[in-house]
């Protein structure tokens, strides 16, 4: 039975009427048109579909609705947008950190997640943020480095 | 002068370039960006001929109609391919510019600059530009060829880091095929064959229809799809289908085939070529076999596609490799005529060759034409891209040398099997289910436009140095076990993995280091000058002894024998498994249109390259595919990945060569004689995993 889901989404309210067992990813991509959060596999192996939930980077393709009454979810979209992109969007195309770009959405909202919670992390904590997320164009030291500026910038910008 | 054979096929003028009401020019080319960068490169060989600023240039969306058919985006040939052909049409329309500028103004046309898309005379402004002209110069006529092409010295925009115009929408959350929603469009979800000569023998709708009432079931032959407003009930639907359905004939794959030894059991055709077999001779010779499994293209997003049929005009969206051939096999398999088909190309995940792209666009438009009205989505599982896109052939190579008294390497046998690597061209997996489907029987080769036959395996098959003697034999097995198609490189990589591994074999056997014997074999300077450069990167001096857990090994070559030059390094580390401590890379692949945009490419080629030699094997079971999620068929992590120096070296040669196929193969090799070295011992058979390291210490 359908049911109203309400939950913040992208810091304004957001309200769904759907089965509490349809998947977030699905009901981001269909009822809501958000469409940065990508179908890569279905089943938590890829990364591709990763969203914020209360600050917390998950792979959408596994949250059922009925979980979510309440909650945070964050998108890439909410992240920035090409007006006022995020520190980390910036960084990507800066330092042309993609190819495909496929696997992109889910990298940047675990880096976010990472850094909010370790703002100054080194490379080998940055790939083991990222190891649940492939990437099959072999963008990863480019992803790296971008996370690192984007992460710097951030300190900088930060009041001491 | 003769035209690029791009620009003959397509010699109309206005075809690639054109000049818009709001100041923009419109440069259009036939190759499909998929993240490689092309669109970025293609545009600055534009912008530099015309003397155009990048930021002005408006590229052609790429459409059947739109663009000029440059076939399909293939064999990291576009730059240096579609280069020529872009770069002669634009040189041509601004000579035609010109003169009609000096034919204005009473002056020759050598007295006019072209700056910022405006002439000027004695460097002042003449008020003319090419907006200003385009009323009266008209493109709609066919190349000549005659106008002058920039040379290097000459060029500003080429060779500029220029950022790609596809990348920012990509972190913003839109860009893909996959996010397009029409109004009115329905998703669609396939039952596939269990192998192609299965029947449908029963499917419990009612079950299925009870889980989703108003799914629309389609059942033709052995095409049967499940269609419905809302995609999460199309997938719902085809779920409960898959438990719900019986088929006949479905086929019992034997998962030994998997294995390359196991392609010399299979039905052949034998190629020689070459140099007759050697005499017997008193030379030393050397022998070792090499393997290669069947590789994904393992692309991030699954394939989709849609189509929409109304009025009997099909409408395709893809993001494969090329639309006129995607419009060709629409038309094949569908029986329409070609210009009763538009093809619309969107961005899609990276394919590195044939991947499953070309396939749910004709899922799509056989539902379409079957459900005309509205558009038809067709997005395939992560499941259905492992087990039905095309997979890059398994390949076995039997190696053999001969060495003279003083270790030089001066008669070589390649012989190899493996299926067509170009095989599942031009097909989809859907046309089997269809009612009165003729298997098409063996067309295991194609037949070049010169009458030479193209497998792809023998591409890079002779190591690339100077050897007085060479030969191969070549098996091209038919059927193949599953569909197999183009793989980044083709033939090129394995050959070049096992090939560089083997020159490693041989410069043990001569008691030489693997570089100095390299070098006593290489006379082309832009060849030495790869591997000295490499050399410096890597500190090969300090290289250690064999067999201490930690390995140095390199692997060089020529792309294709006639592209760029590239050597590799790799650095490694083995503790029952593989670690890549680093890797270097030195490249001339000639002219450097874009410097950001192909350390990019050589840069993921190496990483992708890694992730096969080390990771990658296509498992067999069932009707066909074993290997269908990211858990059976793992690639390279983040925490896997090394650091990667890149060095690009004579980057304002006079011409290009491709850069998305040129390391793969030397980083394989690389990988793969740092682990030989690592061990003391040596690994023949890809991947590298824990049980054949282990093995190898043990023989």
């Amino acid at each position: 039975m359908p049911l109203t889901i309400s939950f913040n989404l992208n810091g304004r309210p957001a309200s769904v009427e759907v089965d509490e067992t349809a998947l977030l990813l699905d009901v981001l991509r269909g009822d809501l048109g958000l469409t940065g959060a990508r179908f890569g596999c279905g089943a938590g192996q890829c990364g591709a579909c990763a969203v914020l939930v209360d600050g917390v980077s998950v792979q959408s393709c596994g949250v059922e609705m009925g979980a979510l009454a309440g909650k945070s979810v964050v998108t890439v979209e909410g992240l920035g947008t090409p007006q006022r992109p995020h520190p980390l969007q910036a960084a990507f195309i800066e330092l042309q950190a993609g190819q495909c770009g496929y696997c992109l959405s889910g990298i940047l909202i675990a880096s976010a997640a990472l850094i909010d919670t370790n703002p100054d992390p080194d490379r080998a904590q940055i790939a083991h943020a990222l190891d649940g997320h492939l990437c099959r164009c072999g963008v990863h030291n480019r992803v790296i480095d971008a996370v690192t500026l984007a992460a710097r910038r951030m300190r900088e910008k930060a009041p001491a | 002068m003769s035209l690029p054979p791009m620009l003959a096929a397509n010699p109309r003028l206005d075809r690639w370039v054109g000049f818009e009401p709001d100041g923009r020019a419109r440069i259009a080319f036939g190759r499909m960006e998929y993240g490689q960068g092309i669109g970025a490169s293609l545009a600055q060989m534009a912008a530099d001929e015309l003397d155009v600023p990048f930021a002005r240039l408006r590229i052609v969306p790429a459409a059947t109609g739109d663009i000029p058919d440059e076939g399909l985006t293939v064999g990291s040939m576009s730059t240096e391919f579609s280069g020529p052909a872009i770069r002669a049409a634009c040189a041509e329309v601004r000579a035609l510019f010109t003169a009609a500028a000096a034919t204005r103004l009473g002056c020759a046309p050598a007295d006019l600059q072209v700056r910022d898309g405006a002439f000027l005379k004695a460097g002042q402004p003449t008020g003319l530009d090419y907006w200003a002209l385009a009323a009266e110069v008209d493109l709609a006529r066919e190349a000549t060829g005659q106008a002058t092409l920039k040379t290097v010295d000459q060029m500003d925009i080429v060779g500029q880091s220029v950022p790609r115009p596809d990348l920012p929408s990509k972190v913003f959350g839109a860009a893909f095929l996959h996010d397009i929603a029409l109004p009115g469009m329905r998703h669609a979800r396939v039952l596939r064959q269990p192998g192609p000569a299965a029947k449908l023998q029963s499917l419990d709708e009612a079950a299925v229809r009870r889980a989703v009432p108003e799914v629309d079931i389609l059942i033709d032959g052995a095409f049967v799809a499940f269609i419905c407003d809302a995609e999460a009930d199309a997938a719902r639907a085809h779920a409960i289908a898959e438990a719900n359905v019986r088929w006949t004939g479905a086929r019992q794959l034997d998962p030994a085939l998997a294995e390359a030894a196991a392609l010399k059991t299979l039905p052949h055709e034998t190629f020689a070529a070459g140099a007759p077999p050697s005499e017997t001779s008193n030379r030393r010779r050397v022998t070792a076999t090499y393997g290669k499994p069947y590789l994904s293209h393992g692309s991030m997003g699954p394939s989709a596609g849609i189509a929409r049929f109304e009025g009997g005009k099909l409408t395709l969206w893809t993001h494969n490799q090329g639309v006129y051939p995607m419009r060709a096999l629409a038309a094949r398999i569908t029986g329409l005529a070609p210009d009763a088909i538009e093809v619309i190309h969107a961005q899609g995940p990276g394919c590195y060759g044939h991947n499953g792209a070309d396939d749910p666009p004709i899922d799509a438009a056989l539902i379409a034409i079957r459900r005309p009205g509205p558009p038809i989505r067709v997005q395939w599982r992560r499941e259905d891209e492992f087990a039905w896109a095309p997979v890059g052939t398994a390949m076995l190579m039997e190696l053999s040398a001969e060495l003279d008294a003083s270790g030089r390497l001066v008669d070589y046998t390649a012989e190899i099997w493996n299926t067509a690597h170009t095989g599942a061209r031009g097909t989809a997996v859907a046309e089997s289910a269809l009612p009165g489907y003729v298997d098409p029987g063996p067309q295991p080769i194609r037949l070049m436009p010169d009458g030479s036959r193209f497998s792809g395996g023998l591409l890079n098959v002779i190591p690339s140095y100077d050897i007085e003697t060479t030969r191969t034999v070549e098996h091209v097995i038919f059927p193949p076990p599953v569909r197999t198609s183009s793989l980044r490189s083709l033939g090129g990589a394995p050959n070049t993995f096992a090939g560089e591994s083997f020159v490693d074999e041989l410069a043990e056997a001569a008691g030489q280091d693997p570089l100095a014997y390299r070098l006593s074999m290489v006379s082309e300077p832009r060849g030495r000058a790869v591997l000295q450069t490499l050399s410096k990167m890597c500190d090969w001096p300090k290289r250690g002894l064999p067999g201490s857990g930690q390995g140095l090994g390199l692997g060089y070559d020529r792309h294709r024998g006639r592209g760029g030059f590239v050597a590799c390094a790799a650095e490694v580390e083995i503790d029952r498994e593989v670690r890549l401590v680093r890797m270097w890379c030195a490249a001339d692949a000639g002219l450097i249109i874009n410097p950001d945009g192909a350390r990019n490419q050589i840069e993921g080629g190496i990483i992708m390259a890694a992730s096969w030699t080390l990771k990658e094997q296509v498992t067999f079971g069932g009707p066909g595919i074993a290997s269908t999620t990211w858990d059976d068929y793992p690639i390279l992590r983040f925490s896997e990945v090394p650091p990667i120096e890149i060095e690009l070296l004579n980057t304002r040669a006079a011409r290009p060569h491709g850069v998305g196929e040129l390391s793969q193969g030397v980083a394989m090799a690389a990988i793969a004689n740092a682990v030989a070295h690592a061990l003391g011992a040596r690994v023949r058979d890809l991947p590298f995993t824990r049980e054949r390291i282990a093995a190898a210490l043990l023989a």
